[in-house]
């Protein structure tokens, strides 16, 4: 019996050695954040995002969001090939379900990317942002994105938090109409109106805010009635 | 003496061209202008089923725009086809179109006007859809709520945008052909021919394509580069591919009907093909497709060279790449997960000779399609922003090399080539 079971185990050290495909199953959880560990590599483990780059943080943003981001990308509205092919296939029950996974994880937030120096022309972007620029038509950015600029659910996403070479591509494609959402398309209708240094300047003072110690997206309807009608936000 | 030659000259020419005219309007029916056409309720939902079946609506929808209209632009090696409107508007899309008009465009390749179609739009498959299936389909697409969006003119260049250099091609490379039944086989077969062949067009893919874009029969399916998309539609027929001899039935509509078997799944163009077509056949026509394609006559393994084991400083970076990136779900040994990512080890889309979709799939990932079979699948993150060129061909060529795995290795020129 004792030679029958040495030689059992030289068989499989042997097998093990020829053919290590042979070896121990391997698993994995079967939860949704597996499912969609493909996106961490770029947004960062659970969503979180990264101290730099240029990846948007999507953890915790308002679930609404996320979904029309999501069907924008399978539908043509937005462009980055990435994304375009992880969505192509997708139905919009598991879109709806994705959306919902990555808007309820509450994770603490990195500290800014960049820092405003001090006499810096940050009164034009902190103006812009917070009370918008009237005589040109241009609403405050706090009018729809809340006074913490932390987003408002269902579907406006928080400002504060994300790279500002994300801001500024967003709002530059935005403008050039590579970026699209459901019509009324009313960001593009403000981009439209926002010079390249208006755009720089908010951006920069954006970048550098120091997330809030709540940075949940507001309750719906908190901001008031929206300066301009959003396709994407049911009004 | 002259004149006798140019004579002789213009009759080879007119004889030319009169073959040419009468290659291209062989097999053609009388054809009615009327659209006097009552369909069943029964026949718009058969329509339905069929023109899923054929994937129409996969090239006939623009990304984001309304289903059938049309717009999508095939990009083909001598520029792009856009795709036409099918929905029933009378200015812009099938409305003044009568069932023989639809017919004619399946089976003849030839538009309402008269124009001939170019191949693009599959008739050389569909010409073996029957005539009952076409007039369903027309039926369909007549249900549909009209809309109003013009046809965008073809981006070719010269002189494939012209109708002459069009009728040579189909003089030579098109032949009508009626939906014939193969008494020698059972009607599973011939239902799995007729679906294979015809409606679900596959070797529209999956054989190669000669340098004037034709495929040659419409059963060869022997695995073709598709143009421009660099994705390699892989032989059906071939062990070391996508050949189906060994596969249960059971696994191979499992395929087709989820996306995913315990042997394989589908990512890039097949993906879409399971998504928006495939998934809807019914269990019988499923079948009857599996069974068709598990009985192709096998064709040859591509043999791999001698002596292909890559550098070792190569493999060395691939495992070193492999062990950070790629362990976590396919296993230290290449041996998957089951149920959630496929073992690399033995996986005929690692090892098969041509690379173009490991690449691929390594530099854009991508989730199997979201069916009703497989609604929550998992997913593969895209590495082109973080592996340069030289490590992904270094990390597929040791998987391509390992745990048993003894495919060519991957240059970075193949790289550069296929991402």
């Amino acid at each position: 019996m004792k030679r029958l079971l040495l030689a059992g185990a030289g068989a499989c050290v042997a097998a093990a050695a020829a053919a290590p495909a042979q070896a121990a199953p391997h698993a994995v959880p079967d939860t949704l954040a597996q499912r969609v560990a493909a996106c961490t590599v770029c947004h960062g483990k659970e969503g979180r995002a990264t101290a730099e780059g240029y990846f948007p943080r999507i953890a915790g943003k308002p679930a609404g969001y996320l979904y029309n981001q999501l069907v924008n990308f399978r539908e043509g509205r937005r462009t980055y090939p990435p994304m375009v092919n992880l969505v192509d296939f997708m139905s919009d029950a598991y879109l709806h379900e994705i959306a919902a996974y990555f808007s309820a994880l509450d994770l603490p937030y990195a500290p800014p990317q960049t820092r405003l120096e001090p006499g810096e022309a940050a009164g034009r972007g902190e103006a812009l942002v917070l009370r918008g620029d009237a005589a040109r038509g241009i609403p405050a950015c706090a009018a729809c994105h809340g006074a913490a600029l932390t987003g408002v659910a269902p579907a406006t996403p928080g400002l504060v938090g994300l790279p500002r070479d994300y801001l500024n591509g967003q709002l530059g494609a935005w403008k050039n109409r590579q970026r699209r959402a459901a019509a009324p398309d009313c960001m593009a209708q403000i981009a439209a109106k926002l010079t390249p240094d208006d755009i720089s300047a908010a951006t920069h003072w954006l970048s550098a805010q120091v997330v809030p110690a709540d940075a949940h997206p507001a309750a719906a309807g908190s901001t008031g009635p929206s300066p301009l009608a959003c396709g994407s936000v049911p009004q | 003496m002259v004149k006798r030659w140019l004579i002789g000259i213009v009759a080879v020419l007119l004889l030319l061209l009169a073959a040419g005219f009468w290659l291209n309007l062989r097999d053609e029916d009388p054809l009615s202008e009327t659209a006097a056409f009552q369909p069943s309720a029964e026949q718009v939902q058969r329509g339905q089923y069929l023109a899923r079946a054929g994937s129409c609506a996969s090239c006939h929808t623009a990304r984001g725009g309304a289903a059938y209209a049309g717009g999508l632009g095939i990009q083909t090696p001598f520029g792009a086809v856009y795709t036409s409107n099918l929905t029933p508007d009378d200015g812009t899309g099938l409305g003044r179109w009568s069932p023989d008009h639809f017919w004619r465009a399946l089976h003849n390749g030839r538009s309402r006007d008269g124009r001939l179609l170019y191949p693009a739009f599959p008739y050389p498959n569909y010409t073996r859809i029957t005539r009952e299936d076409s007039d369903a389909i027309y039926a369909y697409l007549r249900s549909l709520p009209p809309v109003a969006q013009a046809n965008r003119e073809h981006g070719l260049s010269f002189p494939f945008n012209t109708q002459l250099a069009l009728g040579a091609w189909r003089a030579l490379f098109f032949t009508p052909k009626r939906n014939a039944v193969e008494p020698s086989r059972s009607a599973e077969w011939n239902r799995g021919a007729y679906l294979v062949e015809g409606l679900g067009h596959c070797n529209a893919c999956h054989s190669a394509r000669n340098v004037f874009g034709a495929t040659t029969s419409g059963l060869d399916l022997s695995g073709g580069l598709i143009p421009i998309q660099n994705w390699y539609a892989p032989s059906l027929s071939a062990p070391d591919e996508a050949g189906l001899a060994a596969w249960s039935i059971e696994d191979i509509t499992a395929l087709l009907s989820t996306g995913r078997s315990p042997h394989a799944a589908v990512m890039g163009p097949m993906a879409e093909v399971v998504y928006r077509s495939t998934q809807y056949l019914t269990p019988a026509d499923a079948q009857a497709m599996a069974g068709f394609l598990k009985a192709l006559p096998p064709t040859p393994a591509t043999p791999v060279k001698k002596d292909n084991r890559a550098a070792s400083w190569v493999l060395a970076l691939g495992e070193k790449i492999y062990g950070q990136h790629c362990t976590q779900c396919h296993g230290d040994a290449g041996q998957g997960a089951p149920g959630a990512y496929p073992a690399l080890a033995g996986n005929r889309a690692v090892t098969m000779a041509l690379p173009a979709n490991t690449i691929r799939i390594v530099m854009n990932g991508g989730f199997l399609p979201a069916t009703a079979g497989n609604p929550r699948p998992f997913g593969m993150p895209p590495f082109a922003y973080l592996l340069t060129n030289a490590e992904v061909a270094a990390v597929t060529t040791y998987v391509r090399q390992s745990w048993g795995n003894h495919a060519d290795a991957v240059a970075e020129v193949d790289v550069v080539r296929y991402r």
